[in-house]
């Protein structure tokens, strides 16, 4: 099936790109598709490919260098844009409460009296130690004051991640299903809307119909201070999860409609189709399939917006977690805990990359022989 | 299913079904998506001119209800709403603005240069782009700010920044289409400068995704960009700005919440504007149902990797 399709779109492509003109980007993927497909053709004996490393664990272990390098450099950034860059960290972080005696006392702290080699040096292998220093704003253990907020992020990350992803994917079938009906219609000028929302707006949003103005029925900001759990007091985990689903919803739905009406519309369902299939067997086992595989990687996006969209809701209701820990520590100029979160999150994002690559990758079957 | 017309994935032939039955509606709906952004930037730029007060004067008392000297009531510190949302805007407008056109021209060479030189020159920029991708936008901000401190130059450079390597993914992504083409082939054999060709044939022709990402960019700036403000990072107090004033107020919503309520509206019927224009030109121009850049994620997937 696929093959015939492949066959057809290369004479397809060419027509299309002559009288297109400017590059377009389905020409684009078509040719890149059907050039995957060709190239695939010719298959190899299976005791040939057998003794070749494993495409998949080949990618995996190339990414994962590449992320590890990735990190790396970042972890120089990092370091470079905290420590370096303004000429005297101690310096920024006293402000005007500025002394020669404070001041020694903080370089000596930050390791500013050493050369930048040795400053990066003795950073880095701190963080692989454990010894990761303390805060300088109240003198806390890196690790005590970062670990409760790390849980407590994750837990929101991933409730959201998966109420968003579940509820995109479930609305984005149905809105393909039923194409062009009210409901379509409905829920695609709202995804629409709804996708260009700043996070604190919709916060807001939800703060004023739920937790004040018009009705209070959830608190408004949690009390929970820092160094406790989230699940302590579910109540206050609603509308921060909340937020983040209205805000990730849109993109899962968009792409999942999209992919659903693709695969609806293609061959091996007209030909399911033609041989009789009853139309949910249709719908579950042959165009659902087909259509996740495309959207998750759009799920992945999301959990690596979600790393960067916590900062601003973490602080609009007083979530502790590392989000709202990031924007005190800025607030204060506490570098060693802004390294440490910032490091944190592009870590998470580099994973997070890797993970969903190789999902996509399982998820598309045509596309594991292909490199 | 309709017999497909050659010169057409049939995806994309479905997709054009819907848009091409009422052409007129959809002009329509362009121009009033068009119309709710520039009414914000309107008011955003005139509102200064025609504030009933000085944004920053203490006039009454503080989270005093709307009356008829003070139409949208005053602020945690007394001072008038109105005025404040009148004078809040401009500055935000200038540096989404400016932060936007610095990432996609940064975003913009470096794509091109990518894609049309190849090599170690692709390899290295791709490899920074990957760096500068390991940071959620507001973060990479963040990390600036913290040193620096909330400097609006910086923010705009911070923002820009940030925006620069997924333009240049998906402006690298359209070049290499663009390259393979005969004009530039014709042009190379008649030994015309590469920055040349960059310049002259492969620049004009990447005019509709740069003006897809241009809109896409304008709206993330202008969410980041007051996303900063109400963090307390971007113009300080006791500055009139949309985002600042959301923050300030929100204590006393239950007071005077159109103190909350305007600045939080315009912001969203802004973004809204933008993304929903935005996207009527990315199905106008690239006849694509998805944003550029999700295309090009799945699109590159395990074969993009030049390595």
């Amino acid at each position: 099936m696929r093959a015939n399709l492949a066959g057809k779109w290369p004479t397809a492509e060419r027509g299309h790109r002559r009288d297109a003109g400017p590059h377009t980007i389905t020409a684009d993927r078509a040719r890149r598709e059907s050039a995957v497909a060709v190239a695939a053709a010719p298959a190899k004996p299976p005791a040939a490919r057998r003794l070749e490393a494993h495409p998949i664990a080949e990618l995996v272990a190339r990414r994962l260098a590449a992320g590890v390098l990735t990190l790396l450099v970042v972890s120089v950034v990092v370091f470079l844009a905290t420590q370096v860059l303004p000429g005297n960290a101690a310096y920024a972080v006293l402000g005007r409460s500025a002394n020669p005696v404070r001041l020694h006392a903080l370089e000596r702290q930050l390791h500013l009296d050493r050369g930048i080699f040795e400053q990066y040096w003795l950073w880095l292998s701190g963080l692989f130690t454990g010894r990761l220093g303390t805060s300088l704003a109240n003198g806390q253990s890196l690790w005590a004051l970062v670990q409760p907020r790390l849980v407590n992020s994750a837990v929101l990350v991933f409730v959201t991640g998966l109420i968003g992803s579940v509820a995109g994917v479930a609305l984005g079938a149905v809105a393909a299903l039923r194409k062009d009906s009210w409901f379509d219609h409905v829920t695609s000028v709202a995804a629409l809307a709804v996708t260009a929302l700043p996070e604190f707006v919709v916060a807001i949003a939800l703060i004023i119909l739920l937790a004040t103005v018009v009705a209070h029925l959830l608190p408004a900001v949690s009390l929970l201070p820092p160094g406790t759990y989230a699940w302590s007091q579910p109540k206050l985990l609603i509308l921060p999860v909340a937020t983040l689903v209205i805000v990730i919803v849109p993109y899962i739905f968009r792409m999942m409609r999209a992919a659903m009406i693709e695969a609806l519309e293609s061959d091996y369902v007209e030909m399911a189709r033609l041989k009789g299939v009853p139309e949910w067997q249709i719908v579950l086992a042959h165009a659902l399939p087909n259509a996740i595989a495309p959207t998750i990687q759009v799920i992945g996006l999301n959990f690596l917006y979600l790393a960067g969209g916590v900062v601003v809701v973490e602080f609009v209701f007083n979530f502790p977690g590392i989000g709202q820990g990031l924007v005190f520590a800025v607030q204060n100029r506490d570098i060693p805990v802004i390294q440490f979160i910032v490091l944190v999150l592009a870590a998470f994002y580099v994973v997070m990359n890797i993970v969903t690559d190789v999902i996509a990758l399982l998820a598309t079957p045509r596309r594991r022989i292909a490199r | 299913m309709t017999v497909a017309a050659p010169g057409k994935p049939p995806a994309a032939q479905a997709r054009d079904t819907r848009t091409a039955r009422h052409p007129w509606l959809t002009v329509l709906a362009t121009a009033v998506r068009l119309c709710l952004a520039s009414l914000v930037v309107l008011l955003a730029i005139i509102g200064p001119l025609v504030s009933p007060g000085t944004p920053t004067a203490l006039v009454t008392f503080a989270f005093a209800k709307p009356s008829g000297h003070f139409p949208l009531g005053s602020d945690f510190l007394g001072r008038d709403v109105l005025a404040r949302v009148l004078n809040g805007g401009w500055v935000l407008l200038i540096m989404a603005a400016a932060a936007t056109a610095f990432g996609i021209i940064v975003g913009t060479a470096a794509g091109v240069s990518a894609a049309y030189r190849r090599g170690r020159a692709d390899g290295l920029i791709m490899r920074t782009v990957d760096v500068i991708l390991a940071f959620p936008q507001l973060v990479f901000a963040l990390l600036l700010v913290s040193v620096i401190g909330p400097k609006l130059w910086l923010i705009v450079l911070a923002v820009g920044l940030s925006h620069a390597p997924q333009v240049a993914r998906v402006i690298r992504s359209a070049t290499l289409d663009i390259t393979e083409r005969d004009f530039v082939k014709v042009v190379e054999l008649q030994r015309m400068r590469p920055s040349k060709v960059m310049a002259r044939e492969i620049l004009p022709n990447l005019i509709s995704p740069l003006m897809v990402e241009a809109g896409l960019r304008l709206t993330y700036s202008i969410v980041i960009m007051s996303g900063l403000s109400f963090l307390g990072f971007g113009q300080q107090p006791p500055a009139a700005n949309w985002g600042l004033m959301i923050n300030e107020n929100r204590i006393g919503l239950e007071l005077n919440p159109w103190a909350v309520i305007v600045p939080a509206a315009l912001i969203a019927l802004l973004t809204i504007g933008t993304n929903t224009f935005t996207d009527a030109v990315a199905r106008v121009t690239l006849g694509v149902d998805r944003l550029p850049e999700e295309a090009v994620l799945t699109d590159d997937l395990g074969l993009g990797r030049t390595t």
